[in-house]
């Protein structure tokens, strides 16, 4: 059977991690490749990168930060992060990342997300969306959730999936920082309509957290930052309490 | 011991994470469409990701499609690689290489397609497996399967019980990504370096 997958995922700017990390024995915290191996190691299924800088003169440094990553783990790795062109994905995957994720990009020229999907396949395109409840509707929000839109996540994740992409990230901006759980209701909406794996993000503070997403959220993977990158929950212990409770996950 | 091994370039999909995974092992494979770097090879490798279809016509733009089968050397197809190896797919549809006797079909299952993700890989047979555990995760990403058969020597489940990996003479098929698959992952591309020229 298909397990659930836990990905830390690592905030970069210009090729560090950000946030900070608290990682016993680390020489050098915030080098992002020695982060990933760590994690790599330690059971992690898939790894996320963000580069939170973006801006074109620090793309170079990005480039180079995925393929040192790339020689270094044995494991899947998505980079995400003003990510705009087919030029800019293509040069992510060449470095070596299975996988890009893209956010704003796709909602102000959603014909992109075909192009990548027919270009590179869709396995390897993750739609990453971040959304908000304001009142009952749950609207999708651009620039890490800086800036509100009109359309409707549920709309536009069936779009997405329509439009070819391989997996679906969502953030709920509701949840993001609490470390009171992921958005499970909305999840599992989610699942009920796609066909394609849906990423649980935000939320995340305990492994009973884990534990719901996959059970009544139905998620296919949950991504998580701070809980790893400090140490509160280690994926070891997530995942043998998981296997514990019954949940299907790779020890 | 230093080996030449060649990964056939026919444009299908990102070859950049399985040259690392071969460089951690100690070898620098080169990526090649020459029908001669191919034959004189100690290994080839046959990656792909994509549409078969597509992936067929790129293999018989440049004639490898009729290279491939004749090949005396270990060949070890990835993914889609593994897929075009046999006679038929039901993406397109596509006639493969023909080397594996099978038909390769489209997940019909309640579950997610594509199957995305570590499952287990069982029943392990042949030297590709040497000194793995009894089953093993591996990491998967597709969305057609080839069916059990007399020359699987890995299976997995999605729904059903499908072939994860092939063998016949020296061909050998994986359904999964090694160069993905952490540590058992590299185990089997180590076992792969390792098999008899």
């Amino acid at each position: 059977m298909l397990t659930k997958r836990i990905i830390p995922c690592l905030d970069i700017k210009n090729g560090r991690t950000v946030k900070g990390v608290n990682f016993v024995n680390l020489i050098d915290a915030g080098d992002p490749v020695e982060l990933a191996q760590r994690y790599a190691e330690n059971l992690a299924d898939e790894l996320v990168f963000l580069d939170i800088t973006a801006t074109e003169e620090k793309r170079k440094t990005l480039i180079d930060l995925v393929h040192r990553v790339g020689k270094a783990i044995n494991i899947p790795f998505t980079v995400g992060g003003g990510v705009s062109s087919v030029e800019d994905v293509s040069a992510i995957l060449k470095a070596g990342a299975d996988k890009v994720a893209i956010n704003s990009a796709a909602v102000k020229n959603p014909d992109l997300i075909n192009k990548l999907s027919a270009k590179f396949g869709n396995q390897c395109i993750v739609v990453a969306i971040d959304a908000k409840r304001i009142d009952d509707n749950w609207k999708v929000h651009l620039v890490g959730g800086k800036v509100p839109t009109d359309l409707d996540l549920f709309e536009w994740a069936r779009e997405v999936e329509f439009r070819g992409a391989g997996e679906i990230l969502f953030t709920s901006m509701n949840h993001d920082g609490t470390k009171n759980g992921f958005a499970n209701q909305t999840l599992k909406k989610l699942n009920q309509i796609l066909n394609i794996p849906v990423i649980a993000s935000g939320g995340a503070g305990s492994i009973k957290h884990f534990e719901d997403t996959f059970t009544s959220g139905k998620a296919d993977a949950a991504l998580a930052a701070s809980v790893f990158h400090f140490g509160e929950i280690s994926i070891q212990t997530l995942k043998q309490e998981l296997i514990n409770r019954k949940i299907k996950v790779r020890l | 011991m230093s080996q030449n091994v060649i990964i056939i370039d026919y444009g299908a999909g990102n070859i950049q994470s399985l040259k690392f995974a071969l460089s951690r092992l100690g070898v620098e494979a080169e990526t090649s469409s020459d029908v001669k770097t191919i034959k004189a090879a100690d290994k080839v490798i046959f990656p792909g990701v994509g549409h078969a279809e597509s992936a067929m016509e790129k293999l018989k733009e440049t004639g490898l499609h009729l290279i491939i089968p004749e090949l005396q050397q270990p060949v070890l197809g990835i993914c889609l690689g593994m897929q075009l190896m046999c006679r038929f797919t039901e993406e397109g549809p596509t006639q493969g290489l023909g080397i594996f006797d099978v038909e390769v079909k489209r997940f019909e299952t309640q579950l997610k397609v594509p199957h995305m993700g570590w499952n287990l890989i069982k029943n392990l047979k042949t030297d590709l497996f040497q000194n793995l555990p009894q089953e093993a995760y591996m990491y998967f990403v597709h969305s057609y399967y080839v069916p059990l058969n007399t020359d699987s020597i890995a299976d997995s489940d999605y729904g059903c019980n499908f072939c994860a990996a092939l063998k016949k003479h020296n061909f050998y098929g994986v359904q999964f990504h090694p160069e993905k698959s952490s540590q058992w992952g590299e185990k089997i591309l180590d076992n792969f370096l390792k098999l008899a020229i």
